[in-house]
């Protein structure tokens, strides 16, 4: 591929060839099937874990290649995984506190509003536990 | 110092040559796009808080989007992502038409998927499926059902903004680029335009399987 290397000097600007396009187009829907066909499957809770991994796959494709951080200088990504980073601390920090609070005391999943119309065809609210699991 | 015969007519008089101007601009964009991530963070911190609470609600309640529609949305948006890209590849290249035409197909594709989240919300407005206060839906086993909808319109619905915002920017490249005012040497709004309608990609990758696919 000639044009795999070609870049305008005047501008500095790299140009892509369009098989690289194509081809991460086509792993973007490749991976796309592969998160649908795999959330069938029931992997208890690596079904979450996976999806993840695979839209991360997915995002960094986009971000390397479409958005071109892998050819630009490398203070765009710095901006952007530093964000991430503090993304990930925000959610990481917060699902420390819900996953843990139940530890110091009860916490029950309870009902906004009981009398709401949406409820009278549905088992009582009582016969979930604290997290929403169905007893039975 | 330069003067004005050797400086492009795009080069505006505070940037010293236009790799300067590209990367500036380059700069505040991705600063931009990390605004955007940490707006939609929020969103993604709430989806967290409330499915760790009511897993079973939120895998019950789930059932009731259409993995067909939104994985028929996924295509739509990452084909568009394929044309908005070429459309600046061929920029790069200096062909003037080809750069039209993906960006017709970009809009097209926008469009696509604008149409059929119209058709998803109508049958969801339809069953009483609505977020918050409005919700009527029976269907869903689980405590506060009415929860999961208002995360999906808020979260959707303010990815379909960003999905009607980033079409008004690609008319008004549409129409710059139809007026000459890109080249091979100067296309930067095209530049930024192209991550903007990204970074919507990027938003979706996530949104589909958090949505539509809870295993």
């Amino acid at each position: 591929m000639i044009e795999s290397t070609m870049i305008n000097r005047n501008s500095h600007h790299h140009i892509a060839p369009l098989w690289l396009y194509l081809a991460i187009g086509g792993a973007l829907l490749v991976l796309t099937a592969v998160t649908i066909t795999v959330s069938y499957i029931d992997l208890g809770g690596w079904n979450i874990v996976v999806a993840l991994v695979i839209a991360s796959i997915k995002g960094s494709l986009v971000a390397m290649f479409f958005m071109h951080l892998y050819y630009d200088k490398k203070i765009y990504t710095i901006v952007i995984v530093m964000g991430l980073l503090f993304l990930s601390i925000f959610i990481s920090l917060t699902m420390f506190d819900t996953g843990r609070r139940g530890d110091i005391y009860e916490i029950k999943s309870e009902p906004i509003k009981p009398e709401a119309d949406f409820y009278k065809e549905l088992p009582p609210a009582d016969s979930l536990d604290q997290t929403g699991h169905s007893e039975h | 110092m330069s003067h004005s015969k050797d400086r492009p007519s795009y080069l505006a008089h505070h940037f010293s040559d236009p790799a300067q101007q590209s990367d500036s601009a380059k700069l505040g964009m991705w600063i931009f796009i990390l605004t955007e991530i940490l707006l939609f963070g929020g969103l993604f911190v709430a989806y967290s808080i409330f499915r760790a609470w009511n897993p079973d609600m939120f895998y019950n309640a789930h059932k009731f989007l259409d993995v067909k529609m939104g994985g028929i949305n996924t295509v739509v948006l990452i084909t568009s992502s394929v044309t908005m890209a070429l459309s600046i590849r061929s920029m790069q290249l200096g062909r003037k038409k080809q750069t039209i035409g993906f960006l017709v197909a970009t809009l097209l594709f926008a469009a696509v998927f604008l149409v059929i989240k119209y058709l998803e919300y109508s049958h969801k407005f339809h069953l009483g499926q609505l977020p918050g206060k409005f919700y009527t839906f029976t269907g869903v086993k689980g405590n506060n059902p009415h929860i999961f909808f208002s995360i999906y319109f808020v979260m959707t619905g303010l990815h379909g903004v960003h999905v009607i915002a980033g079409m008004t920017v690609i008319v008004m490249m549409l129409v710059r680029t139809m007026r000459n005012r890109f080249s091979s040497e100067y296309y930067t709004p095209l530049e930024m335009t192209g991550l903007y309608w990204h970074l919507v990609d990027l938003i979706w990758i996530y949104l589909f399987p958090l949505l539509y696919l809870i295993g």
